[in-house]
């Protein structure tokens, strides 16, 4: 039988259930604090990884600011900057990571998070023509737009836009880095 | 210009019911009659709205500073619980004619996943609108936001309850009759509203 | 008295998707394909078990009046647990699934089971509804899964066996409802012809 409803027996429970509850969950927390810490870093080694040439040591972490807008970038050591770039897409933010290597070229990219339409602009993270266009892909030598918009960029059969959004979320990397470049050899 | 944007894409483009999928239960359950559904509209875009304010100011200023975002889904949803007793109990009182057209249906409300949906999407998600950079929404986005999407609910909602009235009388066969042929009827609305993707 | 029936009730006689029609958000949204639908069904089981064990276990103690909230508050916490072990181990799945995990907290049919079965029963009772029904959850989702990985993509839990790029509108919304409402149709000849 449930205990009665009376003020005190509803205070007393719900406090017990509350206390209860929070200890599990605080638990919980302590106990996957560290996994999840160590989950998210392994995915942003193996994007760094896929995005630039081999290279040692640990990718230094840090923040600049371009046009008013913050970029997160890696730098490793002989091998460039890895740098992630969002723009909107069709269906919503586009994450990149674009690794450029020390001669201005870029490496290769890869899609971080999107909300393309599945089969059609979602086909940026797998379309192998559409990505294989940006590996050693030099922006002072070709134009970082869609042959629609008068660039050298093949766009993805039908996903206009979000190829548009890919491309332009390449040339901001590549802004981020020419201002890195500029600034980076007084601290080197 | 970009309150114009979200409001757009919250109503047409990402229209919570046919494009997100939140708040499907009440959706069929009081989308017989285009009164209730007016009503059950009436009462969620209330309710949306005042949660996402209050969870939104309860994350920035509570969770956030103390790192204590883990406690979202579960603080968000006691806020929401008690926000809609609350609201129930003000609305008795002050009320009692906007009470008899909408308190039947804030009990439902709490479990609506369109009330949490939206509090947590506004919180956690960055927002790409018309090409310029995405981020987080500020309060008075965010409250718009919560606004434009209720509408869109409650647009789809009405839109969908006067198809279901014309199909009560229609003659569909036996294993379609009910909730079969509404579901298929919500696909080809959805179908329609596709044609909104990509406008902003 | 076998004990069986606890769990193969939730298969057919009592399944959530197409005959009780609960918890109808996760099942359309998460499942274009086979994998996800699987996936969303089987954190739903985690949360329908643990919550069903819990709750008629403190049923007795807990005063009427104030029942639901209580019973909101141990859902979202089991809710919470399985976001963080998500994101620790199995990030990937945490990502694709993204909002409708803490969105299990409003799913109808976790406080459906723990307001009309668990707070009635043993705790053992309790455990098994809420494998069955879990498992009918999962099954569920996962065949609409299928379907709509077959029809939009051309594969089945990623093995394509189609060439080309299948019906697009299958894995976009539309077709969520579409198949859903064929399928409902199909259970509802099969209960029929029983």
């Amino acid at each position: 039988m449930a205990a009665a409803s009376t003020l005190k027996n509803m205070a007393l429970c719900l406090s017990a259930v509350c206390l209860i509850c929070s200890a599990v969950v605080g638990a919980a927390y302590v106990v996957t604090a560290n996994p999840i810490a160590e989950a998210a870093q392994a995915k942003t080694t193996a994007s760094i990884a896929a995005v630039l040439p081999a290279f040692e040591g640990t990718p230094e972490q840090g923040n600049i600011q371009v046009d008013g807008v913050d970029y997160t970038y890696y730098k490793a050591d002989d091998a460039g900057y890895a740098i992630i770039s969002t723009t909107s897409g069709f269906g919503g933010a586009l994450t990149l990571m674009v690794g450029i290597n020390d001669d201005g070229e870029i490496h290769n990219t890869t899609v971080l998070s999107h909300s393309e339409t599945p089969g059609l602009g979602a086909k940026c993270t797998t379309d192998e023509h559409f990505m294989a266009q940006f590996r050693g892909f030099d922006p002072d030598e070709k134009s970082l737009l869609v042959k629609k918009d008068g660039g050298d960029l093949d766009a993805i059969t039908a996903s206009t836009i979000t190829s548009r959004a890919y491309a332009k979320a390449v040339a901001n990397a590549v802004a981020v880095y020419q201002k890195l470049k500029e600034g980076g050899d007084d601290d080197e | 210009m970009e309150y114009f944007l979200i409001i757009v894409s919250a109503i047409f483009v990402n229209n919570i019911l046919l494009a997100q999928f939140l708040g499907i239960c009440p959706f069929l359950g009081v989308s017989n009659k285009l009164s209730t559904a007016t009503g059950m509209s009436g009462a969620v875009c209330f309710v949306i709205t005042l949660a996402t304010v209050v969870t939104y100011l309860l994350n920035q200023y509570l969770l956030v500073p103390f790192g204590l975002e883990f406690l979202q889904t579960i603080s968000f949803i006691l806020v929401i619980a008690a926000l809609v007793q609350m609201v129930e109990i003000v609305l008795k009182k002050i009320s009692p004619s906007l009470y008899q057209a909408l308190g039947i249906f804030l009990p439902l409300i709490t479990t609506n996943c369109a009330v949490l949906g939206v509090a947590i999407t506004v919180v956690t998600k960055d927002f790409a609108l018309g090409g310029n950079a995405p981020h987080m929404l500020n309060l008075g986005q965010a409250t718009v936001y919560a606004i434009a999407t209720a509408l869109g609910y409650g647009l789809a909602m009405c839109l969908f309850a006067g198809l279901r009235e014309h199909l009560a009388g229609c003659d569909v066969p036996k294993a379609f009759k009910g909730l079969p042929i509404a579901f298929i009827t919500v696909g080809i609305m959805a179908m329609a509203f596709l044609g909104f993707s990509g406008i902003v | 008295m076998s004990k069986w029936h606890f769990v193969t009730d939730g298969f057919v006689k009592n399944n959530p998707t197409f005959v009780l029609v609960l918890g109808m958000c996760p099942t359309l949204a998460t499942t274009t394909s086979a994998l996800n639908g699987l996936e969303m069904g089987l954190a739903t089981m985690f949360v329908l078990i643990l919550s069903n064990i819990v709750i008629s276990l403190i049923a007795p103690m807990v005063p009427d009046k104030v029942r639901i909230p209580v019973y909101i508050t141990v859902i979202a916490t089991f809710v919470t647990v399985l976001q963080l072990l998500m994101q620790a181990f199995t990030p990937a799945a945490y990502e694709t699934l993204g909002l409708f995990i803490p969105l299990i907290v409003v799913n109808c049919i976790v406080l459906g089971r723990a307001e009309g079965f668990a707070n009635k029963h043993k705790v053992g009772e309790s455990a098994l509804d809420g494998i069955g029904v879990g498992l009918g959850f999962t099954i569920s989702l996962t065949v609409i899964g299928i379907v709509r990985e077959i029809l939009g993509s051309g594969s089945v839990f990623g093995w394509k066996f189609i060439p080309g790029d299948g019906i697009l509108a299958f894995v976009m919304a539309p077709g969520a409802f579409l198949v859903m409402g064929y399928l409902m149709v199909l259970f509802n000849k099969y209960l029929a012809k029983k």
